[in-house]
């Protein structure tokens, strides 16, 4: 690492961004503190409750079913994006005509707005018009959605699949093309197998960009909002209702201002620590691997 | 290994087949979606799209889309460029928690700033604009593009710098005559990210526009609520959506997957 | 422009003044004594001073929540003493 020039007047620089990220954040975050220790009825007019609404929200069987189904969703998807985002990103062709079809098609359902995502699978799902619902319904499976709980996770989880493993796929890939073709060579004079040229050669350039994108596939589904909003609306009964859709109900659905901006603070802390987790193994494998190159 | 290219063409038709199929449907009329069921359109229309075009309040919603996206990136990109500037070349007091911070904005979901947003916009008058939502898209888009840039700076040599400075050339003079040429794929790919997040984005665009900045997506889920389903048409609606996306995309394909590392490789 | 609907209260306005204060008190500790103070604690990678304050935060944090979660009973103060001895454990061991 080269020893950058301190200087402190490189904060003239930041500031426009500073202000701008302050703005956005600062203010939002700290309304939310302020109500979550208040009760209100409309019209600006708070009392102070102190620390109930937490006490209710950590006792509370809604909070945590729904943080439980959000861990589920997001393990199960990382459990079938990254494995699968590799494996594509190995088959991948190198050079040719296929590469820009390959990145132009996979880059595609990323640039989809996330609500028409979860109108295409809403549409694709349907037993009576889509082309998924009435194959597996003419194939013989009892499968609808908007009825059973297994049916809706499942078709969640596809459709999250669908929408992000190519984010996951473009990143390994990135990784894959660093790879000098001289290390593939040596390999294959050493009569390296096909699995130790993953191990030693390609999965340590990998690295980085996979915890990038594990960081980036994890927060995202952490906080999914839309997709199941449109598909399921939570339902049915509560089965997807997951912590950003719970939460939107509180606080527009039945205006609680204040449990809503508690359960936000707690939903907020564990993004925070998750986030501060990630990011140090994730900067102090880059300084690993950045010291080790020399 | 012969038949390793089954693994990525298997993908993309799976990819492609949701897609396809919304396209399909909205090529047919109403009847034909609920009566049979057809894997291509029997009696080809383009009603659902004229319907679309000719209607102010959906296509207005489009170029609502369009202007605070555009906005967004504009903002975006020019806040940024001196910010990363700063980050690759300099240390200073609180740099890296200010990195992170910037980054946990990124990561923090939108569902838990929606309300006070749309307080904070109304009370300062600018509810319902396209400059609000482009601002309130900043809250993730900046720390993205501070990142992406900074990651495509710390590749350019120091040297670069030094040379310039020594030829007598001015920070800004420099800066846009030496330095922004050579990171110019970065800034594209870096424009490219925050089209896309901020295309995508519904829930605060949703919560901070009324009437005169509705963006499309808005649209489409009122509409999905409201009229009963007039499937042909929201399939039209969503088909429209995409088509920017794929613009885009085609002008940027050599550098996607360079920039989806965030320019870290 | 009217901030009413901010609903400021004592409590949370000296609580972000506290915040507030804390961070000026790092700023000109940093200014005085540049570098902040670097070293590998036991959790086996390199902290400075700003990760440490930021470690007791956001420990403190879940500390008071997990009070709430386990003794709802008793008086939150307690959580606060144990939040201000853990802060101390880790300014002087991580």
């Amino acid at each position: 690492m080269i020893a950058k020039q301190t200087n402190q007047k490189a904060w003239f620089m930041v500031l426009p961004v500073f202000l701008v990220v302050a703005f956005s954040a600062v203010i939002p975050l700290m309304t939310v503190v302020n109500y979550s220790v208040q009760d209100t009825f409309g019209n600006n007019v708070f009392t102070w409750v102190g620390m109930d609404w937490f006490k209710d929200l950590i006792h509370s069987e809604r909070f945590h079913a729904a943080f439980l189904k959000q861990l589920m969703f997001s393990g199960i998807i990382l459990l079938i994006e990254v494995p699968l985002g590799i494996m594509i990103a190995l088959a991948m062709p190198k050079k040719g005509w296929g590469v820009p079809v390959c990145l132009i098609s996979m880059a595609l359902p990323l640039l989809i707005p996330w609500n028409v995502v979860g109108t295409i699978w809403q549409i694709f799902g349907r037993v009576d018009i889509g082309l998924l619902g009435h194959s597996l319904a003419s194939l013989g499976f009892d499968y609808n959605y908007t009825q059973d709980p297994i049916a809706a996770w499942i078709t969640l989880i596809i459709m999250d699949v669908w929408h992000w493993t190519s984010l996951v796929v473009l990143l390994c890939y990135a990784g894959l093309c660093s790879i000098p073709e001289a290390y593939y060579q040596a390999a294959k004079i050493d009569g390296a197998s096909r699995w130790s040229v993953f191990r030693y050669i390609q999965l340590p350039k990998m690295q980085r960009v996979l915890l990038i994108a594990i960081l980036l596939r994890f927060m995202d589904s952490f906080m999914i909002y839309t997709e199941p909003f449109v598909i399921t609306g939570g339902g049915p009964g509560n089965s997807t209702t997951f912590m950003s859709i719970d939460l939107v109900k509180l606080a527009i659905g039945q205006f609680d201002l204040g449990p809503a901006a508690a359960m936000s603070l707690v939903y907020f802390l564990v993004i925070l620590l998750l986030c501060w987790v990630f990011y140090t193994v994730m900067s102090n494998i880059g300084e690993e691997s950045s010291n080790g190159g020399k | 290994m012969r038949l390793k290219w089954l693994i990525p063409a298997i993908y993309i038709i799976f990819l492609l087949l949701p897609i396809y199929w919304l396209v399909n449907m909205s090529l047919k009329t109403n009847e034909e979606i609920l009566s049979v069921f057809t894997l291509w359109p029997r009696d080809l229309t383009f009603a659902n799209y004229m319907v679309i075009f000719t209607d102010a309040s959906w296509y207005s919603g489009y170029i609502n889309s369009m202007i605070y996206v555009s906005i967004n990136v504009v903002i975006s990109v020019t806040f940024a460029l001196p910010a990363a500037y700063a980050f690759s070349r300099y240390s200073f007091v609180g740099d890296k928690h200010l990195f992170f911070w910037l980054l946990t904005n990124r990561m923090a979901p939108p569902a838990v700033f929606a309300l006070p947003f749309f307080q904070l916009y109304s009370s300062i008058g600018l509810f319902d604009t396209h400059i609000a939502v482009a601002i309130a898209h900043c809250l993730f888009n900046l720390p993205l593009a501070v990142w992406i840039l900074e990651g495509f700076m710390s590749g350019i040599p120091k040297e670069i710098d030094e040379t310039a400075f020594v030829d007598g050339y001015s920070w800004p003079r420099f800066f846009i005559k030496i330095f922004i040429p050579n990171i110019a794929s970065g800034i594209g790919v870096t424009a490219f990210f925050c089209f896309m997040f901020s295309w995508v984005e519904l829930l605060l665009a949703r919560t901070l526009t009324a009437v005169n900045a509705k963006p499309i997506s808005a649209i489409m889920t009122r509409t999905v609520s409201a009229s009963g389903l007039d499937w042909g048409v929201l399939a039209a609606a969503g088909v429209l959506t995409i088509l920017p996306g794929a613009l885009v995309i085609y002008f940027v394909r050599n550098h996607i997957a360079k920039g989806f590392a965030l320019g870290r490789v | 422009m009217n901030f009413n609907w901010m609903a400021w209260t004592a409590p949370t306005a000296s609580f972000f003044g506290i915040i507030f204060c804390l961070l000026v008190i790092m700023t000109i500790w940093e200014l005085k004594c540049p570098g902040g103070g670097p070293r590998i604690g036991i959790l086996r990678f390199e902290t400075t001073r700003g990760d440490r304050l930021f470690v007791s935060l956001l420990g403190s944090a879940f500390i008071h929540i997990f009070w709430l979660a386990l003794f709802p009973g008793l008086s939150l103060y307690w959580a606060l003493v144990f939040s201000c001895i853990y802060a101390l454990a880790v300014f002087r061991w991580v």
